[in-house]
């Protein structure tokens, strides 16, 4: 067993336990942990397959940003775990269909003698130089341009979609504007009273 | 045999890599014990005070004697905390704040790991910082130390977004995710440094820097005022420390990349001297000193602000100056902006 083969049992096992953890631990912000556990090491898988932008990526977008506001939400949320037990029965055809439906895919791909080891050879490996960054923009943006494009438009709309969906106006909320606050004047904000320091002999209310 | 021979290779691989992790760390957290004690009387002298003098010779065996004290006093464990990630959340902040230098090159050659996405891997292990903090403040079980938490996980979000794109232009104008090429890319005197080109971009990030870190004005996650401390309330001793530790680390990482990516590295400011490791301490003790400048400076933003700040100025700020970057490369004055 080589040095590498080892790294990716030792990681492989560290994933799989996470992903079970995922769906076993009974503490949801437990949960959201060990999938951000799961993430982090399916990042070091990648980079075993010399993906390297592609691991540091999943590891800038899901684990830095997007697990963050998950564990934001989850920390927050009030679960009820007793709740969330009682439709186990109810969903569990519907949960089987989809497990099975996803293992037969997996067997399509992982058993097919298609795509099989001795079909596929392994791939050489790349010189300590070779930029995976630079070869996948290359990609990205000339064969796969409108692919890309499309995808970019797609999430652009999904984004408006979203942000239209929550955005409420109400009419009497209060807000400042930045804009108006340094735009101010002294004059707008300040009237300068004068006033006689001492009363005038004889109109004084309490005077003689 | 071979494959014996291959391990043998792998065990002397991880034993020098170890004995080299030592050299770049020892130093660092020497430069973390004298940054608070440089932090103490710079801040001092410009209050007018004298700071720390008693521990010997002008004080300067004070962090010592702080790092003594921590680590003799005795680490509390709340009854209501989950014990656990308790524990776990100082583990969580200190290792990306140290992680962070394995690709930080300090000359052409010493560098611990010189890879091809050098960029990209400071900014996503940087950005798993705020899991610890996120951790410590739930695991604590108290209020203060949760709003602190919450407030740090949505101001460090806010700003990653703003340091992302400032790096993106950096990363146009050295083509390269390389931390050495991108130095290497300012070649040729104090002009050609990327400071120049990519002003805006700098100020964002130097901005975004001190926001990321959660020093002052940006620190309403420690908010002493109003929420006590924030995330780390319940922690004591060396638990303590350890956030500490990582914060100052933290705050040596964000000046050492801006002196990377922006003062032109280990480069000399005219070509007729020569470069050097000197040069880039002193750009990165500049830049602390910014920090710590800032801290004595300005009063603590409120929370709106710093999200307007945030999303409103700096990230426009980024995306305008990408496109003004991406626009002129492609006219004949292309050459101003590599």
């Amino acid at each position: 067993m080589t040095y590498t083969t080892a790294i990716f049992y030792f990681f492989a096992a560290i994933l799989v336990f996470a992903g079970l953890r995922v769906i076993t631990a009974r503490n949801p912000v437990h949960a959201a942990l060990f999938l951000v556990l799961a993430f982090f090491t399916a990042a070091g898988l990648w980079m075993l397959l010399e993906a390297e932008f592609l691991a540091i990526t999943l590891v800038l977008v899901y684990v830095g940003a997007v697990m963050v506001l998950f564990l934001f939400v989850v920390m927050m949320l009030d679960i009820n775990l007793d709740r969330l037990r009682e439709g186990f029965w109810d969903y569990l055809p519907i949960a089987g269909f989809v497990s099975v439906l996803l293992m037969i895919e997996m067997a399509l791909i992982l058993g097919s003698r298609h795509f099989g080891l001795e079909v596929m050879g392994t791939p050489a490996p790349r010189a300590a130089d070779y930029s995976n960054t630079k070869a996948l923009g290359r990609l990205l943006y000339t064969d796969y341009v409108y692919a890309f494009e499309l995808a970019a438009v797609i999430l652009l709309v999904a984004i408006v979609a979203a942000i239209a969906l929550t955005l409420r106006r109400r009419k009497d909320s209060k807000y400042i504007d930045p804009a108006e606050q340094v735009k101010v004047k002294r004059n707008d904000r300040l009237r300068i009273v004068k006033m006689q320091s001492t009363p005038k002999r004889g109109t004084g209310e309490g005077g003689a | 045999m071979e494959n014996m021979g291959m391990d043998w290779d792998a065990i002397q691989t991880v034993v020098w890599t170890l004995v080299k992790i030592v050299v770049l760390v020892v130093p660092l957290m020497l430069g973390v014990a004298y940054l608070t004690y440089a932090e103490r009387k710079i801040i001092g002298w410009m209050q007018v005070r004298i700071g720390p003098n008693r521990v010997g010779f002008q004080g300067l065996l004070q962090p010592i004697a702080d790092a003594v004290k921590l680590l003799m006093k005795e680490i509390i464990i709340p009854s209501g905390a989950n014990k656990g990630l308790f524990i776990l959340g100082p583990i969580l902040v200190i290792a990306p704040a140290l992680a962070a230098w394995a690709v930080i090159p300090f000359t052409d050659t010493l560098v611990l790991a010189n890879i091809n996405a050098g960029l990209l891997y400071v900014m996503a292990i940087t950005s798993m910082g705020v899991y610890g903090v996120i951790i410590a403040g739930w695991a604590s079980n108290s209020k203060y130390a949760f709003l602190g938490a919450m407030r740090s996980a949505a101001q460090i979000v806010s700003y990653e977004i703003a340091m992302g794109f400032a790096l993106v232009g950096v990363l146009m104008a050295a083509q390269s995710l390389n931390l050495i090429d991108i130095v290497q890319g300012q070649a040729g005197g104090a002009h050609h440094w990327y400071f120049i080109p990519l002003f805006p971009l700098f100020l964002v990030y130097l901005i975004a820097g001190v926001a990321e870190t959660n020093r002052a004005p940006f620190d309403v996650a420690e908010g002493e005022s109003e929420i006590v401390a924030g995330f780390h309330v319940e922690y004591s001793g060396m638990a303590f420390a350890v956030f500490f530790l990582a914060e100052y680390a933290n705050m040596i990482l964000v000046a050492t990349l801006t002196a990377l990516m922006f003062l032109g590295g280990w480069l000399s400011p005219v070509t007729l001297l020569p470069d050097g490791i000197v040069w880039l301490l002193l750009k990165t003790g500049f830049v602390l000193f910014l920090f710590l400048w800032f801290r004595a400076t300005f009063p603590r933003y409120r929370y709106d602000q710093i999200m307007r700040l945030g999303w409103k100025v700096f990230i426009p700020i980024t995306i305008v100056w990408i496109a003004v970057v991406g626009g002129m490369m492609q006219t004949p004055y292309g050459y101003l902006f590599h």
